[in-house]
């Protein structure tokens, strides 16, 4: 094993796509070798930054966009610092000094700077938006779009409904155009040049372009020039040089990026455009490597992932040893991710010297496309409309292929070439190997048929796993769905899961379908029946096994004990040392004299070492023998408390505010209704654990917000939300609807409950299910289908009879007495 | 390893012990883990596991292992070894069982001879 002491320090400054990538790589390549420390100056993980325009759209949600969350920073044994931004780079005491940046305007940073020594460096600033300095640029209201917080900053203004100017008719400025007319806002976008995204487009396709967002309510003014922006305290108004004068709510500059290199100018390192690096990364400091949209490599710099991930490669090949990888720059393609809006170029297609070009208009599909040749080779491509052959094209320009034998036909695109029109599948079976398909990743169809084959893989979510392929912006995703199909025939089933675990080749959700189909009611038989590999499962499967047959046979299933994780198989908590947790319920978070006193009283006749309050409101008792636990219980049980499950895969916690009776907003009583909810829920298993909570008004004191299960009471009634996260993963509750009286509102919450132990995978949480299921399609079961919610409900209140036995009371009556006894204490004779 | 010179000490019966579970004996300072498989063999290790002492008694018996309750580790109940990756030996001890009677040589330490 690897000691730490013996690891050499990289630290990484920014955390983006390129760093990330090269990280990955880095792990994969040798798990261990680094002890790694990231800044981000940006307050959070790394995430799929391409994606935000989907985000700013409402297509996805931000969770959906994070590549690595925190618990892939705790797993690889990272240490990530977020909101701390490198200030300084000492290049003789090889440190790095970083600054924590406060989170509010005025406020104080929370944590004082801290410096910490490398042995090899990254430094992966990115790049910033250009901001135009015009008259007004300053004003608040005025956002770039480059991060998170500039898409919440438009989301937020986009909530008022006005009117939005956009400055840049590039790629970023029309998909921030795009999102807030999603949103609801009306927009106009500011171009100076005469045609729109003329660095990707010809005029032809620019024009198309332009009419198209037009035709969604989008106006365009090209040769525009701003003057100005207007405002008192915040934007009102864009100034035109023409004198036009436009209201604006909120304006978005999207005008362009400049590499991130003042600190690597300030250590000295030489910059030109770009941090400069030679082909291995470097840069004039052998130990420092620059990477991503901050660093110039062959006096290039470059600004969309591709090149990026290629240079992420080639940094983490140089960690570990392997000098001979080197970067070279290649031809990328753009799109642009505006749903309903197809478009793609790549290389060079200005008019000039010696080039010929291909034109194919097909009016009445709004289809356009321009192929330029050089020598009879593609030199440049621009397709707007029907894209689906900009693959084909893009790899007969990467590999310089003459094009003589198939000009004819070579416009209409691989399904004509030779004449012969093809079938999808076969087009795609008919792409070469080194036809690249995911532009972000570089990821040829070779990589891809070769990881099938290679390493057995059989879905979508695999390929995604060991390529990456069409894991960025995922716009090659249907050609990668085609080549699996090409290459598995009827065995590529795009449903394809991953087996339970190494006893079976089935998947969670095939082996509960089949313990329902064919009324398997024992352990034994499931193994049986379903072929189990092992002859008594494992450690994995055998909590699973036990969780679906208990879910699926109320009443009728008897628990194994000997396939329960210890701490519910003895209802206590383990501790590191062996000895044991006790928490009792403490409904709602409320408790009373006597639960303390006895509390108090349980503490000092046991000589318990430590009592704590949880983060869920209730009383931790820590240090307890295992021996002491039937006691511990029984006296406990005699003050009216039972088991709060606080290690089970069920119902945790039902935290609450005080609500209405005593707070001066509380709007319903949720205090009781938490009560209500957690007497209702106690005791069931579900397949994670279930935690709840119920604030009072919007305030959410409860912080039911980030729960599994959420109740915000409000004046007309109660807002149920769910899916929350605030463990390893964070992320807010969705709503799932509104109902008016507490009845309702635990029916639903039943149903809902009901539905997740039907479905849910065992150790999946609420948030995973439902990302998986849909969250659309929960509300439609739970809120819609009436019928079907008294259906769930009822199951529910059915499986509850059963289940809401306190576990102490049972054992301090004596069952499972083995657990809480040693078998014997051995009387040896000294040994001879 | 020549002569089996064997201390026995009886410590229970193998019915004291649940299928696929574990009991603990306790000897002086030391608690050894007594291990029931699926199909009735019986293994006796100490009760702490070689990555940070967890004790095995209270973990998952499947097959011929058992999956520590702290973190997972999978330690083999006939030689006591880490499996997979993971590096370490817990002592383990011999067993006899005989007319339903469990006995453990506790002088007798396999993984040290
Ligand atoms: C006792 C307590 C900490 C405290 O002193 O406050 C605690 C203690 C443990 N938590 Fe927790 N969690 C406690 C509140 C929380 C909360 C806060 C809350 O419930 O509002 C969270 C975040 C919310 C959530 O559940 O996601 C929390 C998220 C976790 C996670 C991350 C789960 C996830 O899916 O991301 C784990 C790890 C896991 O379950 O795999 C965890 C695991 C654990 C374990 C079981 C670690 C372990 O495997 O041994 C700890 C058991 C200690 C013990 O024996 O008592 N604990 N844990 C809290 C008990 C609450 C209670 O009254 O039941
Ligand atoms: C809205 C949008 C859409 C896009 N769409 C596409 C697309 O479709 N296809 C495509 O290929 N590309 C696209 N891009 C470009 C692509 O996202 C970037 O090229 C890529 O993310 C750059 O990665 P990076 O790691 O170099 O830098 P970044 O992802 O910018 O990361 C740099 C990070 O470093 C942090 N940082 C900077 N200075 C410091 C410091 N001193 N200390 C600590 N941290 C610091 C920053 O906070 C930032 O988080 C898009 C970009 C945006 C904004
Ligand atoms: S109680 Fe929770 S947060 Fe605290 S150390 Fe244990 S698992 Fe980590
Ligand atoms: S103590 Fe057993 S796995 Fe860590």
């Amino acid at each position: 094993m690897v000691n730490n002491c013996d690891k050499k320090r990289l630290v990484v400054v920014g955390n983006g796509m390129a760093p990330g990538r090269a990280l990955e790589r880095l792990i994969e390549r040798a798990p261990d070798s680094y002890d790694i420390t990231i800044f981000n100056a940006e307050p959070r993980v790394n995430y799929d930054r391409i994606m935000l325009s989907p985000v700013l759209s409402g297509e996805k949600s931000f969770e959906e966009i994070v590549i690595h969350g925190d618990g892939w920073y705790v797993q690889n044994g990272i240490t990530l610092y977020k909101g701390a931004k490198v200030t300084g780079i000492d290049r003789i005491a090889k440190t790095v000094t970083a600054e924590f940046v406060a989170s509010g305007s005025g406020q104080a940073p929370l944590q004082p700077p801290i410096s910490v020594e490398y042995d090899k460096l990254i430094v992966a600033t990115g790049s910033s938006p250009i901001i135009i300095p015009v008259p007004g640029h300053d004003l608040p209201g005025v956002l770039a779009y480059r991060d998170l917080d500039d898409v919440n900053a438009m989301l937020l203004a986009a909530k008022s409904k006005g009117n939005a100017v956009v400055i840049g008719g590039g790629l970023l400025g029309l998909e921030a155009a795009a999102g807030l007319m999603e949103q609801g806002m009306s927009v106009t976008v500011l171009h100076l040049m005469p045609t729109l995204m003329e660095r990707q487009l010809d005029p032809a396709a620019g024009h198309l372009l332009q009419r198209s967002l037009e035709a969604r309510g989008i106006d365009v003014i090209t040769r525009a020039n701003t003057k100005a922006i207007v405002g008192d305290n915040k934007v009102e108004a864009v100034e035109l040089d023409s004198g036009q004068v436009l209201p604006a709510d909120l304006v978005v500059m999207a005008v362009g990026i400049r590499p991130n290199s003042g600190l690597a100018e300030a250590a000295g390192l030489a910059v030109n455009r770009g941090i400069v690096v030679d082909n291995s990364m470097r840069t004039d400091d052998p130990e420092i490597f620059a990477l991503g949209e901050c660093a110039e490599a062959d006096g290039e710099v470059f600004g969309l992932v591709a090149p990026l991930y290629e240079m992420a490669n080639v940094v983490a090949a140089q960690l570990t040893g392997e000098e001979s990888k080197s970067f070279k720059s290649s031809a990328t393609a753009t799109k642009l991710k505006v749903t309903g809006i197809n478009l793609y170029s790549a290389g060079d297609f200005a008019e000039g010297e010696g080039r010929e070009e291909i034109v194919l208009r097909d009016g009445a599909r709004g289809n356009y496309r321009r192929l330029v040749l050089k020598d009879n080779k593609i030199i440049g491509i621009v397709m707007y409309g029907d894209t689906a052959d900009g693959a084909w094209f893009f790899d007969l320009l990467k590999r310089d292929v003459d094009v003589s034998d198939m000009r004819e036909t070579l416009i209409f695109g691989q399904n004509y070439a030779g004449g012969i029109p093809l079938d999808p599948g076969a087009a795609v079976a008919a792409l070469p190997d080194e036809a690249e398909v995911c532009g972000c990743n570089g990821v040829c169809k070779g990589d891809i048929t070769g990881a099938i084959a290679g390493l057995g893989l059989k879905s979508l979510d695999d390929v995604r796993a060991h390529t990456k392929a069409s894991a960025s912006c995922g716009t090659c995703t249907g050609l990668v769905e085609q080549i699996l199909k090409a290459q598995l025939g009827d065995a590529y089933n795009p449903a394809v899961v991953t087996p339970m675990c190494g006893c079976t080749d089935l998947g969670h959700d095939e082996v509960r379908r089949l313990i329902v189909a064919k009324e398997i009611k024992s352990l034994p038989d499931v193994m049986q029946q379903l072929e189990w590999k092992t002859s008594c499962g494992c450690a994995k499967c055998r909590p699973a096994l036990n969780y679906y047959l208990l879910a699926t046979w109320p009443g009728e299933y008897e628990d194994d004990n000997q396939s329960r994780f210890i701490n519910e198989r003895v209802h206590a908590n383990i501790q590191k040392d062996g000895t044991y947790s006790v928490v009792p319920r403490m409904w709602g978070g409320v408790t009373s004299a006597s639960e303390l006193r006895a509390i108090a009283d349980v503490v000092e006749k046991f000589d318990i070492p430590t009592v704590k309050c949880t983060g869920g409101q209730r009383i931790d008792m820590l240090g307890v023998k295992k021996e002491d636990l039937l006691a511990v219980w029984a006296d406990l049980n005699a003050a009216g408390m039972v088991s709060g499950a606080a290690y089970a895969k069920g119902l945790r916690t039902v935290k609450t505010c005080v609500g209405k009776d005593w707070c001066r907003f509380g709007t319903q009583d949720s205090t009781g209704l938490g009560i209500k909810l957690e007497k209702f829920l106690w005791g069931s298993w579900t397949p994670a654990k279930l935690k709840l909570a119920v604030s009072g008004c919007p305030r959410n004191c409860a912080e039911a917000t980030c729960k599994d299960i959420g109740v915000i009471c409000v004046d007309s009634g109660y807002e149920i939300h769910f899916g929350g996260a605030a463990g390893l993963d964070i992320k807010g509750t969705e709503v799932l609807g509104n109902v008016a009286s507490e009845e309702e509102a635990i029916e639903v919450i039943g149903a809902l409950t009901q539905l997740y132990r039907e479905q849910g995978r065992y150790l999946e949480r609420i948030y995973k299910w439902a990302k998986r299921v849909g969250t659309e399609k929960i509300r439609e079961q739970i809120l819609d289908d009436r019928e079907r919610r008294v259906e769930l409900y009822e199951r529910f209140v059915y499986s509850q009879k059963f289940a809401q036995i306190d576990p102490w009371a049972e054992r301090v009556a004596g069952k499972d007495a083995h657990e809480f006894q040693p078998m014997s204490v051995a009387t040896m004779e000294a040994a001879e | 390893m020549n002569a089996e010179i064997r201390t026995w000490t009886p410590v229970g019966t193998i019915d004291d012990i649940p299928r696929r579970g574990a009991r603990c004996v306790k000897n002086g300072d030391m608690t050894i883990a007594v291990f029931r498989t699926v199909d009735d063999q019986v293994f006796a290790l100490e009760d702490k596991c070689p990555h940070q002492n967890g004790p095995l008694s209270q973990g998952i018996v499947h097959d011929n292992c058992v999956t520590c309750p702290l973190h997972n580790w999978v330690i083999s109940l006939e030689t006591g070894c880490a499996q997979g990756a993971d590096e370490g030996q817990t002592n383990n001890f011999p067993v006899r069982v005989q007319d339903g009677q469990v006995y453990l040589d506790l002088t007798f330490n396999k993984s040290t001879s």
